[in-house]
């Protein structure tokens, strides 16, 4: 697949000179979709790090959220800054790459390499735009069950992610259980709610609503509707955060005056903040890829196919999970995680459940909170101990 | 730079030995191998120690939060709930043994808790701090006060011990669910155990404590 275009994904370049790893999948037979589209060949890009060993049994395998991507560790070529995940990953962190072989990809749909909306259709030699097939969670995972049959990867010691990288574990954990040892899904659920819904519904129509989206074909016109991503993350981004958190970092303090301005200008420091998130993310994210990913959230629902039931999902699991959710997190509440909970009782599943007290809300995940890694140490820790994984 | 998470979590109390005495005896009850699901199991020792020690495929639910947070830090596999509501979600023989220590008389509806026990395990093993313990009964005639039984020596304003039982209100509970009582014993102040043959009176007053193994007639 031959796409020219820079490092940014808003902009002309080439894929090829991202750091990492890509791979051509599904070249021999395309992909089936759950919209019963198929999709192939499509690219998958992705980073490692730490060492698989002799026995291909230490991959740990992490799933991003909505707007991430797979720089866990390494720095964003994109954004420069360090990886998104580096509390979590790296050496002597809870999964240490000292001991476990960390793979994390680019969501299918998404912007940063693998193959999205913003790329060349092969068949056609159009830009996908909105001919782009709307994607679930369930075909994320598949689209990376096909990257670990490349790698030659049976079964990963552990699938963990946080918010939709949650959703993304317990797809595995449901569909690929015998490919899977543990599975531990932060700050998610088993079904997008209707609020969520809804918050997606604001951001897509945001985007919709600028002028240079032009139906989707804003690539092909050479514009980017940035106003209407930037206020699709602005809202999300609300959503992500705690009012006391909220409070804390800003209260109702003025941003570089003394005194209100009668006007609209970002008089307080609460908007200035949400500017800069809004303006800094349109350089970063692609807003068909934004239409795509939310969508896929917002279809997900492990019970649907169990006739509503989640336990369902899970009949004869031998997946060791731990589920982790924020207090103040009301995105996804706790009582989503518990429902998880509840369902991998009712099959005698090996789960444990921790509930982490903090005010940083539903972003807590990716944020300094000494429990909530203590807890992903133990556990990974216990599990690694049953599968015969000896520390370093 | 190494980090050590292990200062976040209290310590789990002894790894190959168990500072409770009931603990030490229930432990020896539960055969290697089996699946255990401990109610109530606190800071996970009683779990902590058949893992090592038995092979035990084992898990627990405790109510307390940082409770449920040392022991997933340790490994363990915990679950934050709590014995009146969440035990109805687990299905039945789900485990070789259901353990309840120390807890019965916190929970708001004992009878329920206890045929669940039974119904999701194929045994049931309830310690208990035994109120018709002589101590106690001298406390009430002579003190004319509630007695102050349990670890936490709380009032009886605050304690969270609810549903205070003894020996013989315990089998009665039993005979009216219809469970057999494979195992009972009671142990006395120093921690020597007796089994008991009946739950006669003599018991009822020489034991401190009691511990129980039910199974479904």
């Amino acid at each position: 697949m031959t796409v020219t275009r820079d490092l940014s994904p808003v902009s002309g370049g080439d894929n090829a000179a991202l750091p990492g790893l890509q791979v051509e999948l599904a070249r021999d037979e395309p992909m089936r979709l759950d919209s019963g589209q198929s999709i192939g060949p499509f690219t998958a890009a992705y980073t490692t790090c730490g060492d698989l060993n002799s026995d291909k049994s230490n991959a740990v395998l992490v799933c991003h959220a909505l707007t991430g991507d797979q720089y866990v560790l390494e720095n964003n070529p994109v954004t420069g800054k360090p990886g998104w995940w580096e509390l979590m990953v790296g050496p002597g962190k809870p999964l240490d790459t000292d001991r476990y072989f960390i793979i994390c990809v680019n969501v299918l749909g998404g912007c940063l390499g693998s193959t999205g909306p913003r790329d060349i259709n092969s068949d056609t030699g159009e830009l996908w735009g909105l001919d782009f097939p709307v994607i679930t969670i369930g075909d994320m995972v598949r689209a990376q069950a096909l990257l670990l049959d490349h790698m030659g990867i049976d079964q990963l010691f552990c699938v963990i992610g946080g918010s939709m990288g949650a959703m993304q574990v317990l797809e595995w954990a449901s569909k690929y259980s015998e490919r899977v040892f543990s599975a531990v899904p932060i700050a998610g659920a088993a079904r997008h709610s209707a609020q969520n819904i809804a918050f997606h519904e604001v951001g897509r129509q945001a985007i919709m609503a600028d002028p240079d989206w032009r139906k989707g074909n804003y690539l092909r016109e050479g514009v980017n509707p940035k106003g209407g991503l930037s206020v699709a993350r602005m809202a999300a981004h609300i959503t992500y955060l705690s009012e006391t958190a909220l409070h804390r970092k800003f209260g109702r303090r003025l941003q570089a005056r003394d005194a209100i301005s009668f006007g609209f200008d970002a008089d307080f420091q609460v908007e200035s903040y949400l500017r800069h998130q809004g303006s800094t993310f349109v350089e970063r994210f692609d807003a068909n890829s934004y239409l795509y990913i939310t969508r896929a959230m917002d279809y997900f629902d492990l019970a649907a196919e169990h006739d509503g039931v989640l336990a369902g999902a899970f009949e004869g699991t031998t997946v060791r999970f731990c589920i982790i959710s924020f207090n103040s997190d009301w995105l996804f509440p706790t009582e989503e995680s518990r429902e998880v909970v509840r369902a991998l009782n009712a099959v005698a599943a090996n789960v444990s459940f921790v509930e982490i007290d903090t005010d940083k809300g539903h972003d807590a995940f990716l944020l300094e909170e000494p429990e909530f890694y203590a807890t992903v140490s133990g556990f990974l820790e216990g599990a690694a101990e049953h599968r015969g994984l000896t520390a370093k | 730079m190494k980090t050590d998470y292990s200062g976040t979590a209290p310590q789990i109390p002894g790894v190959s030995t168990l500072s409770r005495r009931d603990l030490e005896i229930i432990a020896d009850m539960i055969d290697q191998g089996s699946r255990v699901l401990d109610v109530g199991c606190g800071n996970g020792a009683l779990l902590d120690y058949l893992g090592r020690n038995k092979g035990v495929d084992g898990r627990g639910i405790e109510l307390s939060q940082a409770g449920v947070n040392a022991c997933v830090a340790h490994g363990l596999s915990v679950i934050q709930g709590d014995a009146d509501t969440d035990l109805e979600h687990y299905p039945d023989d789900a485990f070789d043994f259901v353990v309840l220590t120390r807890t019965l008389q916190a929970t708001r509806n004992p009878r329920e808790v206890v045929s669940h026990l039974v119904r999701i395990g194929r045994h049931a093993i309830v310690s208990f701090t035994n109120f018709g313990h002589w101590r106690v009964r001298i406390e009430m005639m002579f003190g004319g006060r509630m007695p102050v039984v349990g670890e936490d020596g709380a009032s009886w304003y605050d304690t969270p011990n609810i549903h205070l039982c003894t020996i013989g209100d315990f089998s009665t509970l039993c005979d009216d669910l219809g469970l057999r009582v494979q195992r009972a014993l009671s142990l006395s102040h120093s921690g020597s155990a007796r089994e008991l043959k009946s739950a006669g009176a003599a018991a009822n007053i020489r034991g401190e404590e009691a511990i129980f193994v039910l199974t479904r007639e």
